[in-house]
């Protein structure tokens, strides 16, 4: 790596239920003005930008090209986009500033998933021939994984649902989680899983701004500095994997260098509670690190924007010299299938 | 603020999608009441069989039968089933590993209740009354006190295998347009055609979509435009489309509304296809109940010069 590249600034939106008021470009572009604001920077300064979406979210055809009207794309920008979350938007945005080509990046993503029903719309993502036509849903999917955990004695019902509820109530200090403090853990939505495993559907959106060098100490008195990042995937079918390890996380986390060091804070994108014991084995966390203290993707869980809120969570505690290497994990995919793993450090104070 | 407006949207379509030798000989399979596995570079037998090693990504064809019972590798308890699943009535997730298989394979396992299920349960396969060759020709799994089943000794080889599967798919939504198209739409209504202006640039936009694409701001003055404008570039539309009762040829324009810096597209009518130019002025024809023009139509008044209309092009 002959670069360094840092997060310098970060913005997202309250997560909210619905957003029937708004189209996506109008949900996405105060956070676009929000972390422009933060860096002084206007569009026409930005070298690159990317972002993540899904059109299946609300239905939307092109949905992404109408969001980039929030950008201010013209005359033309260097722009790319990925129909995932925007922790991977991320990673591509990074890997244009290592070649040189850009000093800066505009990285974001929004899902507006209050239109459709997402539990539906997320068995379009699945294996076409033999899982798509049985339309499991998605919590259907993570309760086999719970079961799976459960039956291998690596946690139980009790246990999943102190994690959601520890997460939920750090979630009070996050004005932008959508569910803050204590719920009930409620019935069965697919056995294991209660509604207080699940996290809550929801409509946001978040961006980030990237710099390379010096650009990056200028726009921002403590850079959270990108150590390593990766991402790996596990094989597509659900049944060759063991669904209570992440072999896919520990790799990307080594590869990203987050075992050569401790770290302080991490902020692990576990939509359902049974994932935050499969994530935290694969990442040996211990209780010497501050996990999830946003409350995580179990208080507030927009598609395709909470991986990079994950990022942009560790990114801010850096910038306010609360963590001094704190890692962001983002996942797409049913039961943990792909998963990105970034390593962030602030200097020495 | 008005109202928010929402309708349904329903997005549909069946996908169709042709098969690689293997999930050609699996589903095949099915629909003789056959499983077949495939042989990994390692030695074990994947079920479902994929065409590529998930580890080496070895192209895989070495295919193997696999019993029709099995067990259960982790199950989940779906007590309200949901549209395209399965089955209708409560029913356990299950990922079976079939006897002889290394791997499981999702589906449905039908049974009275979640404390009839646990992890290791012995299960079976039962068949689709009508088989066509997809995975739904397995019906789901039943509790199976037993043996494992005996193999029919397929090799894989089937006269009239399939080639390809349909795979309908349904997503219903309730579409809201946001603020600016709201408005926009509410507009229209009362036969105004209302853009908005950017705070920056001064541009207005029509339809408004809420922010200005040149300057990144949302635009929130709202400008009534037309209902006049010129034509600023057309085509000759001549095949007819699908549940759209116009004659062809007609004619799609561009028009440029009187104030608008944006042109909307719409139908031209009450001239002949071939007498449409650049530059022609028209006005909108609004007919009873509807929510926008039907059409636009020559006013008569001289064309507009190509300087007044270029920056729109």
């Amino acid at each position: 790596m002959t670069r360094d590249i840092a997060v310098v600034a970060f913005a997202q939106t309250d997560v909210r239920r619905t957003t029937d008021e708004l189209s996506e470009v109008e949900m996405l572009m105060p956070v676009l003005h929000s972390v422009l604001d933060r860096t002084g920077l206007k569009t026409a300064d930005i070298g690159f930008t990317c972002s993540g979406s899904s059109d299946y979210l609300a239905g939307r055809a092109f949905s992404f090209t109408l969001a980039l009207d929030g950008v201010g794309a013209w005359p033309p920008i260097s722009e790319s986009h990925v129909e995932t979350d925007g922790a991977w938007a991320l990673y591509e945005a990074w890997t244009k500033l290592l070649t040189g080509d850009a000093d800066t990046a505009l990285v974001y993503s929004y899902g507006k998933s209050s239109p459709g029903s997402l539990r539906d719309v997320l068995t379009r993502q699945l294996d076409p021939y033999y899982v798509a036509p049985l339309w499991p849903d998605s919590v259907a999917l993570a309760a086999l994984q719970a079961q799976a955990l459960i039956d291998a004695g690596d946690t139980d019902e009790s246990a999943l649902a102190a994690i959601g509820t520890r997460s939920r109530r750090v979630a009070t200090l996050n004005s932008h989680a959508q569910i803050r403090g204590p719920v009930p853990q409620g019935d069965y939505v697919v056995r294991p899983l209660r509604t207080g495993d699940c996290p809550p559907v929801g409509d946001g959106a978040a961006a980030v701004i990237l710099a390379a060098g010096e650009r990056a100490r200028e726009l921002c008195s403590r850079p959270a500095w990108i150590r390593g990042i990766d991402h790996r995937i596990e094989a597509h079918s659900l049944g060759v994997r063991d669904l209570t390890d992440s072999p896919s996380t520990r790799l990307a986390a080594e590869r990203a260098g987050a075992f050569e060091r401790p770290v302080d804070t991490a902020e692990l994108h576990a939509p359902f509670s049974a994932q935050e014991v499969v994530l935290r084995k694969a990442l040996r966390l211990d209780d010497s690190v501050r996990v999830n203290l946003s409350g995580g993707a179990i208080a507030a869980n927009p598609m395709m924007a909470a991986g990079l809120i994950r990022v942009g969570e560790a990114a801010a505690r850096v910038h306010r010299g609360e963590s001094d290497r704190a890692l962001a994990h983002a996942t797409s995919g049913p039961c943990l299938q792909q998963n990105l793993v970034a390593v962030l450090e602030g200097e020495p104070r | 603020m008005s109202e928010v407006l929402k309708a349904p949207l329903v997005v549909e379509f069946p996908f169709t999608r042709s098969l690689g030798p293997v999930q050609s000989a699996f589903l095949t399979g099915l629909r003789e009441r056959v499983v077949l596995g495939v042989r990994a570079s390692d030695g074990r037998i994947l079920v479902p069989p994929v065409e590529y090693d998930p580890t080496t990504a070895d192209e895989l064809r070495d295919l193997v039968e696999v019993a029709p019972t099995g067990t259960v590798t982790t199950w989940a308890w779906n007590h309200a089933p949901r549209r395209g699943q399965p089955l209708t009535t409560p029913f356990a997730w299950v990922l079976v590993r079939l006897d002889g298989s290394d791997t499981a394979l999702l589906h449905a396992l039908d049974a009275p209740g979640p404390d009839a299920v646990h992890t290791g349960l012995r299960v079976r396969i039962r068949w689709a009354g009508e088989r066509t060759g997809a995975i739904t020709d397995i019906a789901c799994f039943e509790p199976h006190d037993g043996e494992p089943a005996r193999l029919t000794g397929s090799t894989g080889e089937f006269a009239d295998p399939v080639g390809g599967i349909v795979a309908a798919a349904r997503l219903d939504y309730t579409y809201s347009p946001g603020r600016a198209q709201t408005a926009y739409i509410n507009s229209l209504a009362d036969r105004r055609t209302v853009g908005e202006r950017c705070p920056s640039c001064r541009k207005v936009y029509v339809p408004p979509r809420g922010a200005c694409p040149t300057c990144g701001l949302p635009t929130t003055e709202q400008v009534e435009v037309g209902p006049r404008g010129t034509v600023t570039t057309f085509c000759i539309v001549n095949i007819k489309a699908k549940n759209l009762d116009i004659e062809v040829p007609y004619v799609y324009a561009h028009i440029a509304l009187d104030g608008a810096d944006l042109a909307l597209h719409a139908r031209i009518g009450g001239i002949p296809y071939d007498q449409v130019r650049m530059g022609l002025r028209v006005e909108p024809v609004w007919t009873d109940g509807a929510r926008y023009p039907d059409h636009y139509r020559p006013t008569g008044e001289p064309d507009a010069d190509y300087d007044a209309y270029k920056e729109l092009l």
